[in-house]
């Protein structure tokens, strides 16, 4: 099988981490080679950060270049359009509406771009956009961002459901389980 | 079984599966979760060193002991451990002594981008590259049957897409060699002129053997695939180079990139119509291949600059790479920023308003650099804003004592700013030290020192009084301020600035990240009250943004340390009483 891509992209401190082990942990269950790449360090601090995961048959390289992610999945609205390059053609953007203000922004020396997810669908990207924060809340905690992305992305992969329940058993801590759970419910259906 | 691991977790897995019994390092990306895997194991015993030098001493202390030993470091750090390195090179092990050493191309997280296997070529030491973490696990423990069989240290050469990225490993038992029984021999380890004389011939006879013994090693391989194009490769890149040509190209890929097997080199290139070189930063496999007298192709189209990647390499063969599709917008950078409630902030809003010229160094603080700050004028490596102030003082206008800081965090001063103060104290310049003390090791991750009292595993441990050791050292002057306190912290500065003699200043508060400490109720803005002068934005708290001309906490980041509070003519901001 051809290698798939997909890209975690947010702002650095919003938890992409769990994201990517609960996907390495589905992919590698689901009997594939994984790699998984991820940035620590200064970057970390408030900046823009990504993480790559892939799998097939047989994955080389651990990093996602321009044009190959079959999926980026975003925390942040800006971060989508800002890794958009990234994106193959005919690739699936799911990202959280949620606006985190950069500096430049804060600081008043640039505006936070308006109109984005109609941006990225006019230059060709499919884009599924849905408010994670609300349904992270409705299911008991704004940390849940993550797991509601993951219950988003499930829809587009040719997984059954109980492979994702098993990973989420095995990364989520015993007592968030449940709420977890709700969330991922959340995001699938929405 | 089957698992997906960190490259740094697999060298982890490594030491354990080889018996290393002591770890000793210091944290720098990308290198820090060896040690921090390192330490879940309870069979071997590791520790935060206060530098590199000495973890690697120390390190070299326990392989005297008869025991596997270990330290990590990034490339920089290995600048630190030179000194050790190249000798511990002549006067060889007893128990076997591996050094992770993590290079960051691209400098994710780094001041420069040096290619370690300088060091490796210089001291003559064997180094070990790996590819993934599978590798990284499989060469970590290859790395000590090679530092036992020719009687080295042996360089473990990581880099952040290695260390840093995850790939399936299958695990191995715990096998730890005897205790090996301690026996002077001081004319292998006591490195005197006499001694040392006739250590060095056996070094250069040990790189002849380990070059032999490389020739035909499990660490390098040969893919025979189409022969038009020969790609000699290691690390990282032989993954980018698989992604592009697949089975397409021949490759010999080097698991050891010191010493180079020459009989292989030659023989691979003699079995291909043309010879590519494809390494990250330096032409050192390059110029060696050259050496042998094969016409090789390489840096004429590859860069010596940042990292690689799959589409880098397409292009530089002439094929086509991917592209995507961009938004019409101008995206707005996002840079790191010094987090909300962090207790630099506090003092650097004094020295940019102070004026000073700041010598910086290596930590979280050094974003102080960026704007609205921008209160950062020089920053080199560990420990260099305490040395170079004193110089700056001594050849520079005398004016400069006025408005002349060093700031340097707590545990970067233990690591190496203690000697710079030293000098300040001795050869008597007139500096303001000041030392951030956030109680943790921040930028890397949290890591305890020997300032906060607290070891590797979070047990109590020995604790560094930096007052008493500042006062011990000859400094008169030293006062501590809070920087969440700006008039606090504004007297300070202006006081010993003006003082006609050194001193330091130690600035106290705890990383707001930490899980100890507790977090104010966020501030609100009160609408009514607020003019819209934008006071508040010259601290560049990410927690304060100006929203429909009036400032506007976000209440999700905000931990009430109060600085922008002070910062308003109005007193706009308001306590919520909210909890955290």
């Amino acid at each position: 099988m051809e290698t798939k891509n997909i890209m975690i992209v947010g702002v650095g401190g919003q938890g992409s981490l769990l994201a990517s082990k609960l996907l390495g942990q589905l992919l590698l269950d689901a009997g594939y080679d994984v790699k998984v790449s991820e940035v620590h360090g200064m970057s970390q601090r408030g900046g823009s950060v990504v993480t790559y995961v892939r799998y097939g048959s047989s994955v080389a390289s651990p990093i996602i270049d321009e044009g190959e992610a079959d999926y980026i999945v975003s925390f942040e609205l800006l971060e989508a359009a800002r890794w958009l390059p990234y994106l193959k053609k005919d690739g699936q953007i799911v990202t959280n509406i949620q606006q985190v203000d950069p500096m430049p922004v804060i600081t008043g020396a640039m505006e936070y771009p308006e109109h984005l997810v109609e941006k990225m669908k006019a230059a060709g990207a499919k884009v599924d956009a849905l408010d994670c924060l609300s349904l992270a809340e409705k299911a008991g905690s704004a940390k849940a961002v993550n797991i509601v992305l993951m219950g988003r992305l499930s829809h587009y992969f040719d997984l059954p459901e109980e492979a994702w329940q098993k990973a989420m058993e095995r990364i989520v801590p015993q007592k968030f389980l449940a709420m977890n759970k709700i969330a991922f419910d959340l995001g699938k259906n929405a | 079984m089957k698992q997906l691991m960190l490259g740094n977790k697999a060298v982890a897995r490594g030491l354990y599966e080889a018996g290393c019994c002591f770890v000793s390092s210091y944290p720098g990306t990308p290198s820090t979760e060896i040690t921090e895997e390192a330490v879940k194991y309870d069979e071997i015993y590791c520790e935060w060193a206060p530098n590199e030098k000495v973890a690697m001493e120390a390190a070299f202390g326990a392989s005297l002991a008869g025991r596997r030993s270990f330290c990590a470091m990034k490339h920089v750090g290995l600048n630190v451990a030179a000194d050790p390195l190249y000798t511990m090179s002549y006067t060889g092990v007893s128990g076997g002594v591996v050094i992770g050493v993590a290079d960051d191309p691209g400098m994710h997280s780094s001041q420069n981008e040096q290619d370690s296997r300088h060091h490796a070529i210089a001291s003559k030491i064997p180094m070990l590259s790996p590819s993934d973490s599978a590798e990284a696990l499989a060469f970590t423990k290859i790395a000590y049957e090679i530092s036992e069989k020719f009687d080295t240290p042996v360089l473990l050469q990581m880099c952040t897409r290695v260390s840093h990225s995850q790939s399936i490993v299958e695990t191995g038992e715990r096998v730890v060699p005897e205790r090996i029984k301690y026996e002077k021999n001081a004319a292998k380890y006591v490195m005197m002129p006499a001694f040392a004389k006739k250590r060095h011939p056996v070094i250069e006879q040990r790189t002849k053997d380990l070059a032999a013994w490389a020739e035909t090693a499990s660490v390098n391989r040969v893919e025979m695939g189409g022969t038009d194009l020969g790609i000699i490769t290691s690390s990282t890149s032989y993954q980018y180079v698989k992604e592009v040509f697949g089975n397409s190209v021949s490759i010999l890929k080097l698991g050891m990139v010191n010493p180079l097997p020459d009989q292989l080199i030659r023989d691979f290139a003699s079995k291909v119509k043309q010879v590519a070189v494809v390494e990250e930063m330096d032409p050192i496999i390059e110029n060696h291949v050259k050496e042998l007298g094969i016409e090789v192709t390489g840096k004429d189209i590859l860069p010596m600059v940042g990292e690689f990647s799959q589409n880098l390499i397409a292009k530089a063969f002439g094929k086509a790479g991917d592209t995507g599709a961009s938004v019409d917008a101008e995206i707005p950078m996002r840079p790191p920023v010094m987090c909300a409630g962090c207790p630099h902030r506090g003092l650097f809003y004094t020295l940019h308003k102070n004026k000073c010229t700041v010598m910086g160094d290596i930590g979280c603080y050094t974003l102080g650099a960026a704007a609205p700050l921008s209160a950062m004028d020089m920053t080199l490596c560990m420990g260099a804003s305490v040395s170079s102030i004193h110089g700056f003082l001594k050849a520079g206008e005398e004016e400069n004592a006025k408005h002349t800081v060093a700031v340097i965090g707590d545990s970067t001063f233990v690591h190496s700013g203690m000697t710079g103060l030293a000098n300040i104290a001795y050869n008597m310049s007139n500096a303001t030290v000041i030392i951030l003390d956030n109680s943790i090791t921040g930028m890397t991750g949290h890591q305890q020192n020997p300032t906060t009292g607290y070891n590797i595993k979070g047990d109590p441990a020995g604790k560094i009084d930096l007052e008493a050791l500042c006062r011990a050292m000859g400094i008169n002057r030293i006062r501590v301020v809070d920087p969440y306190d700006l008039a606090a912290c504004d007297k300070a500065v202006k006081e010993e600035l003006a003082a006609e003699e050194p001193s330091v200043i130690i600035s106290r508060r705890p990383c707001a990240l930490l899980k100890y400490v507790k977090h104010n109720p966020p501030l609100r803005v009160n609408k009514e009250k607020c003019i819209g002068c934008k006071s508040c934005m010259k601290i560049g708290c990410p927690a304060i943004a100006i929203k429909d001309g009036k400032a506007h906490v976000d209440d999700t980041l905000c931990v009430g340390c109060g600085v922008c509070e002070q910062m308003c003519p109005v007193d706009a901001f308001e306590h919520t009483g909210k909890e955290d």
